[in-house]
């Protein structure tokens, strides 16, 4: 039997490359890659307290949370397209004409 | 025994495939370790008996969002050479190691004890994990249900507005 701890841990160090990922990282497609990566640690979070807890609703929330991966995903590609039609870049740092 | 390797081995590749994810210069190579993220967080998912959870995520993240992701990176045709990092690269690192301590002291020093659920193992097991979910998600959370359909319609339709070219 594996401790909760090691999915926990496992979990936390995903989520902390993720994190990472999406503060370092310029290309647009890379940053939402990593907001997939975190919201995968969360996921195992849930399904492992649900496993060690005899519980349903961890899992039903996973369902939830793919569910709103798949929307932010179709979201931020299409915002994407329509910021690289305008600023012709996929860079984040350069997307700043609403700095004043 | 067994059991604790294929944990230690899901656990690895996922970890080094994510890092690969975050370093790789090529975007294709992102997407490539990030399919191999997800199909290891699946195996976890059936360590964790969600075997219905383990089909959903092969499903709805490497078959639509993966595919979505590529399918993006071939129609912008990103340029090889550039920038890979912000100039917060330092401090962001800094404090990605400085909250993992503090998440790693904080699981490894709480007991981690709460009220049990209804659905043991046994259970579940006996009754199948499909159909304990179904049984959940059709009574106690039927109204999420259908607040997640509604979701998903509201995210068809602002994506087909924020992709057009003139509306």
């Amino acid at each position: 039997m594996i401790p909760l701890h090691y999915y926990l841990i496992l979990a936390a160090m995903l989520f902390m490359i993720g994190m990472t990922g999406f503060l370092v990282r310029r290309n647009f497609l890379t940053v939402l890659m990593s907001i997939e990566l975190m919201l995968n640690a969360v996921n195992i979070n849930f399904v492992a307290f649900a496993h060690y807890m005899d519980s349903m609703t961890g899992r039903i929330y996973v369902f939830f949370i793919m569910t709103v991966a798949a929307a932010e995903a179709a979201i931020g590609l299409a915002i994407l397209i329509s910021a690289y039609r305008n600023t012709k870049t996929t860079f984040v740092d350069e997307m700043n004409s609403l700095k004043g | 025994m067994i059991l604790n390797i294929l944990f230690f081995y899901l656990a690895a590749v996922t970890i080094i495939s994510a890092l690969f994810v975050v370093i790789k210069r090529n975007a294709v190579h992102s997407a490539i370790a990030l399919l191999v993220t997800f199909v290891h967080v699946a195996g976890i998912f059936l360590l964790l008996n969600s075997e219905f959870l383990a089909a959903v995520q092969i499903l709805v993240y490497a078959g639509a969002i993966l595919v979505l992701i590529i399918f993006v990176i071939m129609y912008l045709n990103v340029t090889q050479r550039y920038r890979m990092f912000n100039r917060l690269k330092l401090i962001a690192f800094f404090v990605g190691v400085v909250l993992f301590a503090e998440v790693l002291y904080i699981i490894t020093r709480t007991a981690l004890k709460g009220q049990k659920g209804e659905f043991p193992i046994a259970k579940v097991m006996e009754m199948g994990n499909t159909e304990a979910i179904g049984k959940v998600l059709f009574t106690d959370y039927l109204f999420p249900f259908e607040i997640a359909s509604l979701i998903l319609l509201v995210a068809m339709i602002g994506a087909i507005v924020l992709a057009k070219k003139e509306i």
